[in-house]
């Protein structure tokens, strides 16, 4: 049972639990302790340090901002207005509160304001949609389309929006890398012959593909019903982040260990068979590296084109709280940089579980 | 009758201009159906090269090599190849690794046929227990016997044996080496071991060869071996017959070897400098 626990922790990569659990059953409390000091106790401090390094900096310079805001009051309007400017910003009141990097209290006040927020938010779509249930089915009726909810989403919302479309923009890098990774990998000539191309788009920045493919989905879809700004950050997602997958993977399948070459040889297997019951095998732990790879680029360059092609998700939710400048935005951006790091953090450790499940080499 | 694998003039370099190395030359090489012969050489003379040759990985520059009298044509499962690294493909178990030889060699076999296939060979070399098992749970000589058990149940022609026991320690070897002496007898198959191993080549093989050193290896005198089949270790260590056949042999290689290093003896003159102490303490990061 106990081992259990520490396997299925070691799968999901957190063997750092592993010495707490060894120490509360009793084994080498020596030891154990000593572990449970450097894997658990000496991170957790890091973290209550890091926020109070955010704290006296935050304060440090809430302090500079507050200081001009009175000393600009003075210069213009005189010293009584400096004075009730100072009273103003003491009573900690909205209107005139300076603007700067928010303490970490702020922030926590921000991530419980959006949650509310979202709570409102759905409560409100339930509403609409009750209300309209009866209209749309009326509207089904007569073949019209219904009338949907058309109010600002959530934070939840965005992060769903924004998982959305990492996935297709990922789905599409691997639909596209993997294969090609496979082909180029097979032919040197091929993989000689392409390679100026790899080393050149593979260096491109996010924005230079976004604005790329906008010029191409302008064209194709200039009269389709459908949300193009989806399709166009999607697709820049998967160009932008799929050169991983694509070099790894030619990589891997053109350094198959010749004594597996050999055997398929010997046994004449196909080209087919070659491929699917040796080569791929053999290759699946660096095409996994590599997909991993490819998945945390692409959810690194999702939020600078979201906020470029004002596609809904975390982008340009980060874009227009910094744009609306309302008292509050600032920890909110701060909340969105957390919950990104945090999702982008989950995906690569469900990358690796996925990894450790496939590879064949998990076990060596 | 006609030889059942022959060798005629095969001669394999590689290498172009002054790079040229010339590994193998003018190897003559008849053996009969169900022989067991060994050839046994200096590591670096060119054995991997000579069984890359008959399994048709690699094409000889000269000479041709023929199989019941017809020229082979790159690779196939008529010659089942054991090398010394094994070769099984880690991701598949033992029955998946021997699956592939036999789905391909045997696509006629019905699932029941191919299982009793499989799992006769499996029993011959006494690994039912690990049937389930990837090769990297295996020790070195139970993934040496997957290895020879799928080349087995491709019904080859001819037995390719590569050093299939030089990575394996001395006591897996000694059971190992009977282990194949008795496989040999059970499937009256035709059998090339490689070996460096002068002692295992006169206690399995009909014939020992000795290879000469390369570059330009060619196969020296063969060496009859008659003792009475099974042998027996122990018995064979005893037998005044044995020591004899073994120094022959031993000498036969050590002479071959000598020309070798006669090669090399130029001498050079070495220049008269002592070791000079140049570390300062307390400035070693500097000087990097």
């Amino acid at each position: 049972m106990s081992s259990k626990i520490s396997n299925a922790l070691r799968w999901i990569g957190f063997t750092s639990l592993e010495p707490l659990l060894k120490l509360i059953r009793g084994e080498e409390p020596k030891k154990n302790g000593l572990l449970v000091f450097k894997k658990l106790l000496v991170p957790i401090l890091s973290v209550f340090i890091f926020l109070g390094v955010c704290n006296a900096g935050a304060k440090y310079l809430y302090n500079i901002e507050r200081e001009r805001k009175i000393e600009n009051t003075r210069s213009v309007q005189g010293e009584e207005a400096a004075q009730q400017m100072a009273d103003c910003i003491d009573s900690g009141d909205i209107s005139c509160k300076p603007n700067s990097l928010p303490s970490p209290a702020d922030v926590w006040s921000g991530a419980k304001t959006l949650v509310e927020d979202h709570k409102m938010i759905t409560a409100d779509k339930k509403e609409f949609k009750e209300k309209t249930a009866a209209i749309n089915k009326k509207r089904k009726k007569q073949g019209k389309s219904p009338i949907e909810y058309t109010g600002r989403p959530s934070f939840v919302d965005q992060i769903i929006t924004s998982l959305k479309t990492v996935f297709a923009g990922f789905l599409l890098a691997a639909l596209i890398a993997i294969p090609a990774g496979i082909v180029l990998g097979l032919s040197e000539t091929l993989r000689s012959g392409l390679n100026w191309v790899i080393q050149i788009f593979k260096p491109v920045s996010p924005v230079v593909w976004l604005l790329l493919v906008s010029m191409v989905i302008k064209t194709i879809l200039a009269n389709a019903d459908m949300d193009k700004s989806f399709v166009i950050s999607f697709i820049s997602v998967g160009l932008c982040s799929m050169w991983a997958t694509l070099v790894n993977t030619s990589m891997g399948v053109s350094s198959v260990d010749k004594d597996y070459l050999n055997v398929s040889k010997v046994l004449r297997l196909g080209v087919l068979s070659n491929v699917f019951k040796v080569v791929l095998p053999a290759s699946v732990p660096l095409i996994f590296t590599g997909l991993r790879i490819t998945l945390s680029v692409a959810w690194m360059v999702l939020i600078a084109i979201e906020l470029l092609a004002q596609s809904p998700g975390l982008g340009s939710f980060v874009w227009e709280e910094f744009q609306n400048g309302s008292s509050d935005s600032n920890a909110k951006i701060i909340v969105a940089m957390f919950v990104i790091g945090g999702i982008g953090f989950l995906l690569d450790r469900i990358m690796m579980f996925v990894q450790k499940m496939v590879s064949f080499d998990s076990k060596a | 009758m006609s030889a059942f694998l022959e060798l005629r003039n095969v001669s394999k370099s590689y290498g172009t201009g002054a790079d040229r190395v010339e590994v193998l030359k003018n190897i003559n090489l008849t053996i009969e159906e169900g022989e067991f012969i060994a050839i046994v050489g200096f590591t670096g003379s060119g054995k991997t090269t000579l069984i890359s040759l008959i399994a048709g990985l690699i094409e000889p520059d000269e000479g041709e090599i023929l199989i019941k009298g017809k020229p082979i044509t790159g690779p196939g499962p008529d010659r089942g190849v054991v090398y010394q690294n094994y070769s099984l493909l880690p991701w598949l178990s033992v029955y998946g690794n021997i699956e592939l030889a036999v789905k391909k060699v045997f696509p006629n076999l019905t699932s029941t046929q191919r299982e009793e296939h499989i799992t006769r060979y499996i029993k011959m070399v006494n690994l039912l227990p690990a049937l389930h098992k990837l090769p990297s749970e295996l020790s070195g000589g139970m993934r040496q016997r997957v290895s020879v058990a799928r080349a087995l149940a491709m019904d080859p022609e001819v037995l390719l044996l590569d050093e299939p026991l030089s990575a394996l320690d001395a006591l897996t070897r000694g059971s190992l080496q009977i282990e194949i002496e008795r496989i040999w007898r059970e499937s009256k198959k035709t059998v090339m071991l490689i070996t460096n191993d002068v002692d295992e080549g006169i206690l399995l093989a009909d014939r020992v060869i000795p290879l000469t050193p390369g570059p330009k290896a060619t196969l020296g005198t063969t060496f009859k071996i008659n003792f009475t089949r099974p042998r027996d270790k122990a018995e064979i260590n005893a037998d005044p017959n044995f020591k004899k056949e073994r120094n022959q042999i031993n000498y036969c290689l050590m002479e071959l070897g000598k020309h070798r290093t006669v090669e090399q003896t130029e001498q050079y003159e070495l220049p008269d400098i002592q070791p000079k102490d140049i570390s300062k303490k307390g400035q070693a990061f500097l000087s990097f």
